[in-house]
């Protein structure tokens, strides 16, 4: 039973991960085109940084970082007045009121915890990919749709909102489409993260069952669970693209490229 | 202990696992005898940077390989696909078409314990099957067939935006069949392909970190870079250090590939005049 549920696991993971990796993404590519010197720096680097390391490794690396990080933070503001240090050795020790979770807090918010820093981690990483596509997008708007919008008399940040942002989503749909489908690809990855994802329950339960502790003994399965969860992924796939291709054909609508211009000749 | 003599201990950590004695015909000697290995036992505590930097590094050796082998054997597999799928005849485009969505469409992650589990089944039946559950193959052919497909699609892409004019000019000199292919079509084919393969050279090694990671045992802790830096953040319980140093190494690698496959790159453009030679536009690598 719960092999199926960790289906919806992974679901509810891409589920809540793209709109928060779109959000770091949107965050990112409106800080590296800012005027702000600082603030593009920091939209850069990040862009940077995280395209240009090893992906599983950030992975490995944000699970503990993250939970450190803030577990470090609560121990700085929950028991200011403890003296050891908080790295002994090979010991990373903090107060026990700044555990995350509470160390006698139930079993399932240990889980919502892990699931909490995998979705944090796979936003920090996607979102970056996501700036890049959307810093792409932005600079990909036709220049004269932003000085009509000046000659209209919009400041600024009016012709950001009004003008950029509605326009830039179908430059930026074949990058974050592809983005998607990494995304999809990637979700297999939360076995590392430790949380009991579908890879997890296809090893427990497709490993060989003796009949001394269990009703049902069977053979080594595992190969086909992991076929079972390989077909998934393919289904899954072509779904996405049929999907992605109706979105595109939607955002097209009405826009001054070669594909909306094609939309508006088949229809008259 | 100096960091010398670390190197000397752990250096080939990633390979061997104990010293072994080897012996060499020579031409002024019955037998050139030598030592090679590394220390058995992986450090236990008081872990120096020194030893981080030098086991990982030692397993960077693995990365390499895989990567390597892979991409070299791909590129003919992956020509052959990518042919198959511009073939006229219709069975070779639907094979080929098929082979480029099954390993394009799923995770490697998922292809690799498929693999796995696959092998060892294969291994109840015939015994010529052992030593495919080990990484050293059973993982190289994964990475092999998987770098294939993503290296097809990119060729079958190049194929098809061969300009026209081209082969219209092969055909006027009378040119067909193989050499037509040998002359005109592969080589600008491989031009316009190449700076989206360095792309696909880049994801593959950065792809061979996973080989550890989805069953494959690493006997007697025999692993890769990415194997060794999780094996010191466990241990330490601090991930900024091990991590940084993965990294850096993979940048290093990185910029080696794109420096070979730029020189490759160079001679494959070398009629042009310099003024038209496009500058190589890398995108960074995407996860697969």
């Amino acid at each position: 039973m719960a092999f199926y549920w960790s289906f919806g696991t992974v679901l509810v993971l891409l589920a809540i991960t793209a709109p928060v990796a779109l959000a770091f993404g949107f965050a990112g590519a409106s800080a590296a085109r800012s005027r702000l010197l600082p603030l593009r720096w920091l939209g850069k680097g990040y862009i940077m940084v995280v395209r240009g390391v090893p992906d599983i490794a950030f992975f490995l690396f944000f699970v503990i970082a993250l939970d450190q990080g803030f577990e470090y933070l609560r121990h700085l503001a929950i028991c200011p007045d403890w003296d050891q240090p908080v790295r002994r050795g090979n010991d990373f020790v903090v107060c026990p009121q700044a555990k995350l979770p509470l160390g006698n807090a139930p079993q399932v918010w240990h889980e919502i915890y892990g699931f909490f820093l995998a979705v944090l981690t796979f936003a920090i990483v996607f979102g970056a990919f996501a700036a890049n596509v959307l810093f792409g997008a932005m600079r990909a708007v036709p220049r004269a749709q932003m000085e009509t919008a000046e000659a209209f008399g919009m400041s600024q940040r009016q012709a950001f909102w009004r003008v950029l942002v509605p326009q830039m989503w179908v430059y930026a749909l074949p990058g974050l489409s592809n983005l998607w489908m990494v995304l999809i690809k990637a979700t297999p990855l939360l076995f590392l993260l430790g949380v009991k994802d579908i890879v997890y329950w296809a090893r427990e339960l497709g490993g060989t069952k003796t009949p001394q502790f269990t009703d049902y003994p069977h053979g080594d399965w595992r190969m086909w669970y992991f076929l079972a969860l390989l077909v998934f992924y393919l289904a899954f796939t072509r779904l996405s693209e049929i999907v992605l291709a109706r979105i595109m054909a939607r955002l097209t609508h009405g826009q001054a490229t070669a594909a909306g211009e094609a939309q508006r000749k088949a229809a008259a | 202990m100096s960091c010398l003599d670390t190197i000397a201990d752990y250096g080939l950590r990633s390979m061997f696992s104990g010293y072994h004695q080897v012996h060499l015909p020579s031409a002024d000697r019955p037998w050139l005898s030598f030592t090679i290995g590394a220390e058995r036992l992986l450090p236990r505590s008081d872990f120096t940077l020194c030893q981080q930097f030098t086991l990982i590094g030692s397993g960077l050796i693995w990365n390499i390989y895989f990567g390597l082998l892979a991409l070299l054997s791909g590129f003919f597999l992956a020509l052959s696909l990518a042919l198959g799928k511009a073939s006229r005849i219709w069975a070779l485009r639907k094979v080929s078409g098929g082979f480029i969505l099954l390993f394009r469409g799923s995770p490697l992650f998922i292809q690799f314990f498929l693999a796995y589990f696959l092998f060892r089944n294969l291994k109840g039946v015939a015994p010529v099957f052992d030593p495919f559950t080990s990484a050293w193959l059973g993982a190289l052919i994964v990475l092999f067939l998987n770098t294939a497909a993503y290296s097809a699609e990119i060729f079958h892409g190049a194929l098809q935006s061969i300009p026209k004019g081209d082969l219209e000019a092969a055909d006027a000199y009378g040119l067909s069949g193989w050499s037509k292919f040998r002359r005109v079509t592969f080589p600008t084919m491989l031009r316009l392909a190449w700076p989206a393969y360095i792309n696909e050279a880049i994801f593959l090694f950065h792809a061979t970190t996973l080989v550890y990671f989805s069953g494959f045992p690493a006997w007697q802790q025999k692993g890769d870079a990415l194997y060794y830096a999780n094996f010191f953040a466990d241990k330490t319980f601090n991930p900024f250090v091990p991590y940084p140093i993965l990294a850096g190494y993979f940048i290093l690698l990185t910029l080696a590939i794109i420096g070979l496959m730029g020189l490759i790159n160079r001679r494959l453009n070398r009629h042009l005049p310099r003024a038209a030679r496009a500058r190589l536009r890398l995108r960074p690598n995407l996860i697969r």
